[in-house]
C-alpha cells in the first residue's frame, strides 16, 4: 500500500505540474525515480516536522499541492499546531502521507504507533481523514485527492495486505462501499480492518449470521446517507478499528446516529484497541490478535453481542 | 559580560517623528475601544512595519491578491494593533474598522486572520508559525520563477520556538534570499526580560551560524530602517536576518519596557492623559 501511494505521487506528478512530494527523512531512496524526473519537486526537507507543515502550508497558499510524507505518529503528534493553524485555519491542499497507521510499526513501540490518529485528525475543522485498505484502493484513492479542496490526512498501513477491494467498486472520498449487505449485523470498518471483517463474516455465516459490512474508508467526512442506509432493519452495528476507543471511527459512527435517529438506535458494539498505549510489541497482527480484532474474536463478540441485544434493550456495548 | 548594543541604546534614547507618533495614535485608540489589546508588542514594532509598508512592499492596497505582490507575514500576531494601523492608513480598509477592534462582528481580531483582513497574508497569533510559511512562499516564488519579496516580522520572545530555527535552516538550505526575517527585539516579553525567560544572546550569532546574513540596527529609526531593507539581500544566495533593537512599549514613557503593558485592559482617565502627553490627541 505504502509503495504504491508513493508511485502515485511520482504519477501524479507527472501528471500535474503542482504536485510536490515533501519528505522529512524517509527511507533511502524514497521516489528515487521522481527524484530524477522532477528533481525540484521532491523536496527532503529533515527532521523538522513542524516546518515542514508550515512551508507547505506556504507552498500551497502559492497554488502547490504538497504531498508531505513521514511516519503517522511524527505527522500528527508532533506538529499537531501547524496543521491545525497552518493547513486547516487556511484549509490549504497539503495531503499528509501518514506511513504505518494502527499498529504497523508495532515491534517499535508506541512512540510509532499511531493507535489516535483518526481522532486528532478527525476533530479537526476543515481536514478529511482517509484510510484505504490495500494497495489498489490506496492508488484509487491517491487520484482523487489532486483537487480535493482542503488538505487531507491519508492513513496507510504497511503493504502486503490481501487485496480485498475491487476495481468496480470505485473510489470517491466521503462515499463508502457496501462490501456486503447488511442482514442482522452490519460491521463498518476503515483501513486493514475490512480484510479482518470479510474473514469475520465468512465466520458468521458459517453459524447462520449474516453479517454486512460497510467499508468506511473515509472517516470525516463520514458517509451519513449511507450508513442511514445500511442499517435500515439491522440487530447490530458493530464499528471495527484499530484505534483506541475515544474519537476513531466507532465514535463517528455512534455519534452520527446518536444525530440522525436520536432515540431507536440500534445496539451497537465498538471493536477497537484498548484506551491504553501498547507495551507490547510482536507484529501489527499478533498486536490486533491480542486485543480481540482478529477474525475469530471479532465474530465471537459479534455472536455475544446480538445473544444480548435479543434478550435486552437496546444499549451501548464496547470493549 | 553582554555587551549593550549600541543600536539598543539609541532605541531607548530616539524621538519620533509626526508620522509615528500619529500611527502611535490610531494604535491606542483601537486600544481604548477595545478596552484591551497588546500594546508593548505593537509600539515596538511601529517603524518596522512603517518601513515596510510606506517604503518597501510592492503592494497595490486596490489588489492585495495581487500575484506579483511582496509577501509580508506578521508571526508575532500579537503585534497586530501596529499592522492594522498601517494597513488602515494605506487604504486596505477603512480607517473606522480601528474603532471595532475585537468587537464581535469586527474584520480585526486580537490576532490577525487570513481571510478576514485584507493585506494579511497568513493567520496568526501561534508564535513559531510564521518563518516555516515564509519559507514556503519564498520557495515558490523560487520555483515559479517569481521576483516577489517575503518578508516575516518575529518576536524575540517568539524565536524561542524551535519551530523557528527548524524554518531557519530550512531557508538557508534553500538559500533563499528573496527571504527576509525582521526581530523585534524589545528584549522583554510577556513574563519579563528575554534575557531572565530564555537568553537569546549572542543573537546575530546564532542568526549567523543558521546561514543568514545578519544586519542589526537601531528599529525605531526609519532611516536606517529604510537604507537597510532597499539593500536585501544583504549577501546575494542568503537568506537575510534584520535584527531590529527596540523598545517594548516605545513612545508611552509608562509602558516603555514595562511588562505590565505587554497586554492592557481598560486604559484609566489617568493614563489616557498619559498617552495625550506623549503622542498627542486622540
Amino acid at each position: 500500500m505504502r509503495n504504491t501511494a508513493m508511485n502515485m505521487v511520482h504519477k501524479l506528478a507527472a501528471r500535474d505540474e503542482r504536485v510536490l512530494y515533501i519528505g522529512s527523512d524517509p527511507g533511502a531512496g524514497t521516489l528515487r525515480a521522481m527524484s530524477k524526473e522532477f528533481p525540484k519537486r521532491h523536496l527532503i526537507e529533515g527532521i523538522s516536522e513542524s516546518h515542514i507543515i508550515g512551508m507547505s502550508a506556504g507552498l500551497a497558499m502559492e497554488g502547490f499541492v504538497p504531498y508531505v510524507n513521514t511516519i503517522a505518529t511524527f505527522l500528527t503528534r508532533r506538529c499537531y499546531e501547524q496543521v491545525a493553524v497552518d493547513l486547516c485555519l487556511h484549509n490549504l491542499p497539503v495531503r499528509l502521507i501518514a506511513n504505518g497507521g494502527g499498529l504497523v510499526y508495532a515491534p517499535l513501540g508506541p512512540t510509532h504507533q499511531a493507535i489516535e490518529d483518526i481522532a486528532i485528525m478527525r476533530a479537526l475543522p476543515n481536514m478529511t481523514v482517509v484510510c484505504p485498505c490495500d494497495a489498489d484502493e490506496a492508488a484509487r484513492m491517491m487520484d482523487k485527492t489532486l483537487d480535493w479542496t482542503g488538505p487531507i490526512y491519508i492513513r496507510l498501513g504497511k503493504g502486503g495486505d490481501a487485496v480485498v477491494s475491487k476495481a468496480e467498486h470505485g473510489f470517491e472520498i466521503g462515499k463508502a462501499i457496501l462490501m456486503r449487505p447488511p442482514g442482522d449485523v452490519l460491521m463498518v470498518t476503515t483501513g486493514i480492518m475490512l480484510q479482518r471483517a470479510i474473514a469475520a463474516a465468512d465466520l458468521l455465516a458459517a453459524q447462520g449470521v449474516r453479517a454486512g459490512i460497510l467499508h468506511m474508508h473515509t472517516v470525516k467526512p463520514l458517509d451519513t446517507e449511507a450508513l442511514l442506509q445500511a442499517i435500515r432493519g439491522i440487530k447490530l452495528v458493530a464499528t471495527l478499528e484499530e484505534h483506541v476507543p475515544s474519537g476513531g471511527l466507532g465514535s463517528a459512527v455512534a455519534e452520527t446516529l446518536i444525530d440522525k435517529l436520536g432515540s431507536g438506535l440500534p445496539a451497537m458494539l465498538r471493536l477497537s484497541l484498548p484506551d491504553r498505549f501498547m507495551h507490547n510489541y510482536g507484529s501489527q497482527d499478533s498486536l490486533l490478535k491480542k486485543h480481540g480484532l482478529a477474525p475469530n474474536a471479532i465474530a465471537t463478540s459479534i455472536e455475544h453481542a446480538l445473544a444480548a441485544s435479543r434478550t435486552s434493550a437496546p444499549q451501548l456495548h464496547s470493549t | 559580560m553582554i555587551q549593550i548594543s549600541p543600536h539598543a541604546e539609541a532605541a531607548l534614547t530616539c524621538t519620533l517623528d509626526e508620522r509615528s507618533l500619529y500611527l502611535r495614535r490610531l494604535v491606542l485608540g483601537s486600544v481604548r475601544s477595545a478596552g484591551r489589546g497588546h500594546v508593548g508588542p505593537a509600539l515596538s514594532l511601529i517603524e518596522i512595519v512603517r518601513v515596510l509598508y510606506d517604503d518597501i512592499l510592492r503592494i497595490d492596497p486596490n489588489n492585495p491578491r495581487d500575484p506579483e505582490r511582496d509577501r509580508a507575514i506578521l508571526s508575532k500576531g500579537h503585534g497586530c494593533l501596529a499592522l492594522y494601523a498601517l494597513l488602515a492608513d494605506r487604504g486596505f480598509f477603512p480607517l473606522s474598522e480601528l474603532d471595532g477592534f475585537c468587537g464581535s462582528d469586527s474584520i480585526l481580531g486580537g490576532h490577525p486572520e487570513y481571510g478576514m483582513v485584507p493585506g494579511v497574508e497568513a493567520s496568526t497569533g501561534a508564535l513559531g508559525h510564521g518563518l516555516s510559511i515564509g519559507v514556503g512562499l519564498a520557495l515558490a516564488a523560487r520555483m515559479r520563477e517569481r521576483n516577489y519579496r517575503t518578508f516575516v516580522l518575529l518576536g524575540d520572545g517568539e524565536i524561542n520556538e524551535g519551530s523557528v530555527w527548524e524554518a531557519a535552516m530550512g531557508a538557508a538550505k534553500h538559500g533563499l534570499d528573496n527571504l527576509v526575517a525582521m526581530i523585534d527585539y524589545n528584549k522583554l516579553q510577556s513574563y519579563g526580560p528575554t534575557d531572565y525567560v530564555l537568553p537569546l544572546e549572542p543573537l546575530a550569532d546564532k542568526w549567523r551560524s543558521f546561514g543568514f546574513a545578519v544586519q542589526e540596527l537601531n528599529g525605531h529609526d526609519v532611516g536606517a530602517l529604510r537604507t537597510v531593507l532597499k539593500q536585501v539581500p544583504a549577501v546575494p544566495g542568503k537568506p537575510t536576518a534584520i535584527i531590529c533593537h527596540t523598545v517594548k512599549g516605545k513612545g508611552l514613557p509608562a509602558a516603555e519596557s514595562n511588562a505590565d503593558w505587554h497586554h492592557k485592559n481598560k486604559l484609566s482617565d489617568s493614563e489616557l492623559d498619559a498617552i495625550r502627553v506623549a503622542v498627542g490627541d486622540f
